[in-house]
C-alpha cells in the first residue's frame, strides 16, 4: 500500500548539513500497523511527514496505493491528504473550537453539509467514548481526551492511512494503553493502516506488526515484530531492549507487567 | 468655569471620536489584508515569498519611522488630491490613516504569528488551502491576542488624532492647544484631559472586556 524507495532528504542550516535521512526502503502493507523505532533525532519525524508531504524529500519516491506521492500538483495533493489522517504528539487541536467542531473540521473544510457533520462527527464521538465531551473546548479536557479527539478528527474523513508522530508520548502509561487500545480497535473495525512512530518500546511491542528500526536517519533493521525482539541485530534496538529490561529489573516500571 | 466650556468640548469629544474611528476603520481596512501578507509570507510560512514579504516590511518600517506631524505635512498634496483639501477634520482622516495602517499591520502580524505552528500544520495534514488556514485556523486561534492588540490601536490612534489637533485639524488636541494653551483656559485644558482620559479607559475596558469573554469560553473549566 506504501511504497518508500530510495527516499533521502538532507536540511541545510546554518551550521551546516543535516542528513536526516538516507536512502529510505520500506514497503507497508495495507491493514497493518507498521512501527518506526529510533532515539531522538534518528529521522522519524521527518520519515513520517514525508508520507503527506509535509516536508518535501530531496530524492526517492513514495507511493500511496500506486499514487506518487511527490509529483502531485497542490490540488491533488490536499485530496489524497484527506485520505491520510496524521495524530501528533501535542495533539494540535483547535482552541477556538469544541471538540465537536474540532472532530467537524476536515468535514467543514471538504463542505459536507451541516447534517452530515454532525451524523458523522456523533458517530466518532462515540468510536471514541467522547460524546459526553462534544461541547468542551480543548483546554478542558485532559491528555487522553485530546488525543482522542485528534484521533477522532484525523478519522472524520474515513482515511485509508493513519500517521501517528509519537502520539502517546505526552501521556502516562495508563492513558497511552488506552489510546494504543483505541488504535488497535480502529485498524481492526475500520481496516485502516497505521504507521506509527515512536521512541518507546513498549508501544512497539503492544501494538506493531511489522516494525522498522531507524538510526541517523537509515533503516538499519526491520521485519516482523515478534521476530525483532527475540533476535535484534541492530545496536540500536538491543540498547532499547537492555534500556527496557533494566528499568523493569530495577522495578522502576511497573506499567507493562501484562505485556 | 465659562458657559462655553461644556459646548467646547463635546464638539472637541464628537470630532475626536469621529477623526478615531474614520481613522480606524480605513487604516484597519488597509491594515488588516497588510498584516495576514505579512504573517504568512515569511519563511517557512503557509505562503512562504520572501521578497513580497521583505519588500511590504520594509515600506511598513519607513512609513513608521516617521513622525505623524512629518507625515501630515509631506502628505498634504495626497490629501489635497484625495480630499480636495489638505484642512480639516475630515481631511486629517488621510495622513493619519496612512500612519496608523502600518503600525495596525505590524499588530496584527505579531498576533497572527503566535498561532502555534503545529495547529496549521494539523491544518495542512487534512488537506486544507492557505485560504482556509487563514479565516478557519490563524483568525479565530488568534482572536484574543488580535483584540487586544487592536485596542492598543486604537488607543494610539486617539494619540495621533492629538497631534494631527495641533495643526488644526479639530478634536480635544486642538481645543486643548487652542483654547487651553494659547488662551490661558485651564478649565478647557483639564477638560480636554480628562475627556481623553475617559475615552482611553472605556477602549481599554471594552477591548479587554471582549478578549476576555473569548478566553473564559474557550479556556473555563467546568
Ligand atoms: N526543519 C529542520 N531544519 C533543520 N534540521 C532539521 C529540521 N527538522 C529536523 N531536523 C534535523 O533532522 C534530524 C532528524 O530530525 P527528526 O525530527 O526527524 O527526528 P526524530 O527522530 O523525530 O526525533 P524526536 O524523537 O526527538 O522527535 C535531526 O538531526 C534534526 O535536528
Ligand atoms: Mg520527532
Amino acid at each position: 500500500m506504501i511504497d518508500i524507495s530510495n527516499l533521502s532528504k538532507v536540511y541545510h542550516t546554518p551550521y551546516g548539513k543535516v542528513t536526516a535521512l538516507k536512502d529510505i526502503n520500506l514497503s507497508i502493507e495495507k491493514g497493518d500497523i507498521y512501527g518506526i523505532i529510533g532515539f531522538s533525532g534518528a529521522g522519524k519525524s521527518t520519515l513520517i511527514r514525508c508520507l503527506n508531504r509535509l516536508e518535501e524529500p530531496d530524492t526517492g519516491k513514495i507511493t500511496i496505493e500506486g499514487l506518487d506521492i511527490n509529483s502531485l500538483d497542490k490540488k491533488s495533493l490536499n485530496k489524497t491528504r484527506k485520505k491520510v489522517g496524521m495524530i501528533f504528539q501535542q495533539f494540535n487541536l483547535l482552541d477556538s473550537r469544541t471538540v465537536f467542531d474540532n472532530v467537524g473540521f476536515p468535514l467543514e473544510l471538504d463542505k459536507v453539509p451541516k447534517k452530515e457533520i454532525k451524523e458523522r462527527v456523533e458517530e466518532i464521538l462515540d468510536l471514541v467514548e467522547l460524546t459526553d465531551k462534544r461541547n468542551a473546548y480543548p483546554s478542558q479536557l485532559s491528555g487522553g481526551q485530546k488525543q482522542r479527539v485528534g484521533i477522532a478528527r484525523a478519522l472524520a474523513n474515513k482515511p485509508d492511512i493513519l500517521l501517528s508522530d509519537e502520539a502517546t508520548s505526552a501521556l502516562d502509561p495508563l492513558t497511552t494503553y488506552s489510546i494504543l487500545e483505541l488504535l488497535k480497535d480502529i485498524n481492526e473495525k475500520l481496516n485502516i493502516t497505521i504507521v506509527l512512530i515512536t521512541h518507546e518500546l513498549d508501544v512497539i511491542k503492544y501494538i506493531c506488526k511489522n516494525t522498522a528500526v531507524i538510526e541517523q536517519g537509515e533503516i538499519i533493521e526491520k521485519g516482523a515484530t515478534n521476530d525483532l525482539f527475540i533476535n535484534p541485530k541492530s545496536v540500536t534496538l538491543k540498547k532499547f531492549i537492555e534500556i527496557l529490561s533494566n528499568f523493569q529489573e530495577n522495578g522502576c516500571y511497573q506499567g507493562g507487567d501484562g505485556i | 468655569m465659562s458657559d462655553d466650556l461644556i459646548e467646547l468640548l463635546l464638539v472637541g469629544l464628537g470630532q475626536t471620536i469621529y477623526m478615531m474611528a474614520a481613522t480606524a476603520i480605513v487604516s484597519f481596512i488597509l491594515g488588516f489584508p497588510l498584516g495576514i501578507i505579512m504573517a504568512i509570507t515569511d519563511k517557512g510560512n503557509i505562503w512562504s515569498h520572501i521578497k513580497v514579504n521583505k519588500t511590504l516590511g520594509t515600506i511598513i518600517n519607513i512609513i513608521r519611522s516617521v513622525p505623524e506631524i512629518i507625515l501630515i505635512v509631506i502628505l498634504i498634496p495626497f490629501t489635497r488630491l484625495i480630499m480636495g483639501t489638505s484642512l480639516g477634520t475630515t481631511a486629517t482622516i488621510v495622513p493619519l490613516s496612512v500612519g496608523a495602517a502600518p503600525y495596525l499591520a505590524r499588530i496584527i502580524e505579531n498576533s497572527l504569528r503566535e498561532v502555534d505552528k503545529g495547529k496549521i500544520e494539523a491544518a495542512l495534514s487534512m488537506g486544507a488551502n492557505q485560504f482556509q488556514i487563514v479565516t478557519k485556523v490563524i483568525i479565530p486561534e488568534a482572536l484574543p491576542s488580535l483584540i487586544r492588540g487592536l485596542t492598543l490601536g486604537l488607543i494610539s490612534i486617539i494619540g495621533l488624532t492629538a497631534i494631527a489637533g495641533a495643526t488644526g485639524a479639530g478634536g480635544l488636541g486642538s481645543y486643548a492647544i487652542r483654547f487651553g494653551y494659547q488662551r490661558y483656559r485651564t478649565d478647557v485644558l483639564i477638560g480636554t484631559v480628562v475627556l481623553i482620559i475617559l475615552l482611553v479607559q472605556g477602549i481599554q475596558y471594552f477591548g479587554d472586556s471582549l478578549a476576555k469573554y473569548i478566553n473564559r469560553k474557550r479556556y473555563k473549566y467546568e
